[in-house]
């Protein structure tokens, strides 16, 4: 159960009943009251219709995922309900539709506080049954204390480019929904906090966080294939990158778009895709020709449960194997991890820099909750960022793409730069680029490549590490997976269990050194993660001296706090 | 083209050569499809620096180190959308593709369809001897059943393509073919191509001595028909009946088709326009859309 001040509301239903409209709606007005939001939602694999789900976290603190279970459920529909009444524990509250919906619930069970709302009915009543939603957000805001200002304000934000009259029908079923929970007596003590002095905030989702983060590095061309759950991010590239004067193709397969983005990044400009793990596999043979003709480029991998089609709508951690190592030869690539949609701008941005900077592959891994999960976060300053560009060529001399120089890192020159004209080449190559088959030299470009971004581990921003002295288990944990572990930590020190958390994502290159140090701080090390193999695990015991213990589910779900916390329990 | 990269240079066509030793074997017809390609950079007075031009996997892929210009050598296939991403990232620059059958048709055959209908502003140069040479002689998809090789001992299963047809029916606005034998006429249609702004596509059959012991030079010589003086280019109808090739299996040499029609740059470009872009377009006003 939540506590105080953190309120979780769930509204399930058939796709297309204006589910995600109202969870986006109450997301919105709760972030206008100056209150922290965390959302999640699923959505079925179909293309019309099936079971969808928006869960609604607000606090008056920060909230750092999407929690346990709900504290308030609302059923659009029988489906809704089957799927989750064995969630409806005592102390929960349950909205539904009734009389007049399609179903009628088994017997409520003792400690769950019912209100029944006629949904369906009422916005029939009113003309339409597409204002079904309205109806329940009304019911909702006075049963539950949604700020009822902020949600009109959204409302009307909303509705008023669609015209006066359709607005005025929206608010009417609002209303009505209103006067519905109005005459039911609120029988339980689930409240959404009041309103505080509004944060200089924005409400994003982590895929369009992605696209703004793209747009703060200073990305001028984008090329991508849709799938999902990455192409939002094309959308929102496309929406806004023109404006820039950038380039967006939709290319014909994930091969031609990394192919076109190293084309364009030859060419001189800041280049980058979005996929998941399916593009990335494809994508796979020109990373490494990204890594051997050192030409940056970045790859923004959205992880979904695989492999093959797999789960392609659910949440997953595991496409690690594949981002770290996945092509032939020996090929050497950036790879970073985000944890909530903050990061989703901020390592876009540092992940176009560490391209531009060490003229190689970065791969940046968000997954499946984060990319459709809206946070509020502070509103990104474009000031703040400092944008790194690649190191060109000053036209002195003869021109080496290839030149060993001491940060083995060689200045680039763009077509049109008299004197620099070179080939950019996936056969091995000497200085100049001109093919060279020696072991030697092989060994010695090997060196350029590999050395170029080793020392990333000590400039990248140190790991963070959640707490101070000696613990009995230290968590180490990556992705959207960090967010439920800071919470389980909260809650297990609150009980005096000593933890320690862990929270690298810079995942490749690995600062070996830095596990290190904090697993000496530690009896146990846990590393829960949401793939099959353990993947981070398996990372960690190649890499380091740690013998880390693996804690890995695979429903497609992420984890929550209370199964973190039961398994440190365990493992004490 | 791209008439920046044009008549900006007084060179010879020995001097677009690069110090790079050209590795094909003697007798080989890219050895002219190479000379008529240095001539038509000589004639178009092409300043090096403003070409780049890029290969992927196989014989005719070597090209690239043989000329001044940037190049980019990539992966088999590949270099198609490689190229298209040069010329979107860099529209003031020349940008030409040299391939071979297998890497553009093969494996990379998935990609031609979308640079002809994108009506990309570039010039691919595709180098067609109805082998795998690199590879030591497998058939490819232009090969001719007769042809016994490497892993067709019996003869060959599957019956050839038609790259000609392919490219006019997806769009491609300038589509020409030659062979290597007839450097003259190969020089003039690349020269076309090079100028011609949009996507352009050259067949050039090119005998390898090695592989394919049935397309020689005297094949070519025979199998090739001067297109008819009174040919209307921009006539899609009659370059498709051209490509089909005669009813004695002559095939077409000269150029089959050339039209207008904007290209991808083009039509990007405009978009930009349309919404009034700068890059100094305040970030702000996108960020401001999330405020709650």
């Amino acid at each position: 159960m939540s506590k105080a001040n953190d309120l979780i509301i769930r509204v399930a239903g058939e796709g297309g009943e204006g589910i995600i409209s109202t969870g986006d709606f109450i997301a919105a007005a709760c972030a206008r009251a100056g209150l922290e939001v965390y959302t999640f939602k699923t959505f079925p694999a179909e293309i019309k219709g099936g079971y969808a789900m928006y869960q609604v976290r607000v606090s008056s603190e920060r909230v750092y995922n999407q929690g346990d279970t709900f504290d308030v459920f609302c059923a659009f529909n029988g489906e809704a309900y089957e799927l989750n009444k064995h969630l409806l524990t005592p102390g929960t509250a349950f909205v539904y539709d009734y009389p007049g919906g399609d179903f009628q619930p088994d017997a409520i069970p003792e400690g769950v506080t019912a209100y029944p709302i006629p949904m369906s009915q009422a916005s029939k009543d009113l003309g339409s049954y597409r204002s079904k939603n309205m109806v329940a957000m009304g019911a909702l805001s006075v049963l539950f204390n949604i700020s009822e200002e902020t949600l009109k304000q959204v409302l009307t934000n909303k509705f008023k480019k669609k015209g006066e009259e359709i607005l005025n029908f929206n608010l009417k079923a609002f209303e009505k929904g209103k006067e519905l929970g109005t005459a039911l007596q609120k029988r339980d003590t689930w409240r959404v906090a009041d309103p505080v002095e509004p944060k200089d905030v924005i409400i994003i989702s982590g895929n369009d966080a992605v696209g703004m983060g793209a747009l703060l590095g200073g990305l001028e061309f984008f090329s991508a294939y849709p799938i999902t759950p990455a192409t939002e991010i094309a959308k929102f590239v496309a929406t806004h990158i023109p404006k820039l004067t950038g380039t967006l193709v939709q290319a014909e397969d994930e091969i031609a778009s990394i192919a076109q983005v190293l084309g364009a990044s030859y060419a001189g400009r800041k280049s980058m895709t979005s996929t998941s793990g399916p593009g990335l596999s494809l994508m796979s043979e020109l990373l490494g020709m990204a890594s051997m003709g050192e030409i940056p480029a970045l790859v923004v991998d959205v992880q979904r449960g695989g492999p093959s089609t797999g789960l392609p709508t659910k949440h997953e951690q595991s496409d690690l194997f594949l981002a770290i190592h996945g092509t032939h030869g020996d090929a050497p690539r950036v790879v970073l991890s985000v944890e909530d949609v903050k990061d989703c701008v901020d390592m876009t941005v540092d992940a176009l820099n560490l391209a531009e900077q060490y003229q190689c592959p970065v791969i940046l891994l968000s997954d499946g909750s984060l990319a459709f999960s809206t946070q509020t976060i502070p509103a990104p300053k474009p000031e703040n960022y400092t944008l790194v560009n690649r190191k060109r060529w000053d036209g002195e001399g003869k021109y080496f793409r290839y030149a060993i120089t001491e940060d083995l890192i060689s200045p680039m020159s763009d077509p049109g730069t008299p004197g620099g004209e070179h080939i950019a080449t996936g056969l091995e190559h000497g200085a100049s680029g001109a093919p060279s088959w020696s072991s030697e030299n092989h060994e010695v470009m090997h060196r350029k490549r590999f050395g170029k971004i080793k020392g990333l581990v000590d400039t990248y921003k140190p790991v963070e590490v959640d707490g101070e002295g000696e613990a009995d288990v230290g968590i180490i944990a990556w992705g959207s997976t960090i967010g439920v572990v800071r919470e389980s930590i909260t809650r297990l020190r609150a009980e005096g269990i000593k933890v320690k958390g862990f929270y690298p994502k810079l995942m490749w290159p690995m600062p070996v050194a830095q596990y290190e140090a904090f697993a000496a701080t530690c009896q146990k090390i846990l590393v829960p993660e949401v793939n099959f193999q353990g993947q981070l695990s398996h990372f960690i015991r190649a890499e380091t001296t740690i013998r880390p213990i693996p804690y890995t589910i695979c429903g497609g779900l992420p984890f929550n706090p209370a199964m973190i916390v039961n398994k440190v329990k365990e493992v004490l | 083209m791209s008439v920046a990269a044009l008549h900006k240079k007084e060179m010879a066509p020995k001097e677009y050569k690069s110090d790079v030793n050209v590795v094909w074997c003697p007798g080989c017809g890219h050895h002219g499809i190479l000379n008529a390609i240095l001539r038509s950079l000589s004639e178009l007075g092409v300043d090096p620096t403003n070409l780049v031009n890029v290969s992927g996997i196989g014989c005719s892929s070597r090209t690239p180190y043989f000329m001044q210009s940037y190049k980019m050598h990539t992966l088999h296939g590949r270099a198609g959308p490689v190229a298209t991403g040069v010329q979107l990232a860099r529209p003031d620059q020349l940008v030409c593709v040299t391939g071979g059958d297998g890497d553009g048709f093969a494996i990379g055959g998935g990609h031609m369809p979308h640079m002809a209908r994108r009506n990309v502003n570039l010039t691919y140069i595709l180098f067609d001897n109805g082998i795998y040479g690199l590879t030591k002689g497998q058939y490819s998809p232009t090969s001719r059943r007769e042809l016994k090789a490497y892993t067709t001992p019996y003869g060959g299963p599957d019956d050839p393509m038609n790259p000609l047809l392919y490219m006019l029916t997806y769009g491609a606005t300038y589509v020409a073919q030659a062979f290597a034998g007839k450097p003259k006429v190969c020089a003039d249609l690349i020269k076309g191509a090079m100028e011609h702004k949009g996507f352009s596509y050259v067949n050039i059959y090119s005998q390898c001595v090695t592989y394919n012991r049935i397309d020689t030079i005297q094949y070519y010589r025979d199998l090739m028909r001067e297109i008819p003086a009174d040919h209307d280019p921009s006539d899609l109808g009659a370059a498709i009946e051209l490509a089909r090739g005669d009813t004695e299996g002559h095939r077409p040499m000269g150029l089959l088709y050339q039209v207008q029609r904007e290209t991808l740059d083009e039509r990007l470009a405009a978009i930009v326009k349309q919404v009034g872009g700068h890059p100094d377009f305040d970030r702000n006003k996108i960020i401001n859309q999330y405020r709650p």
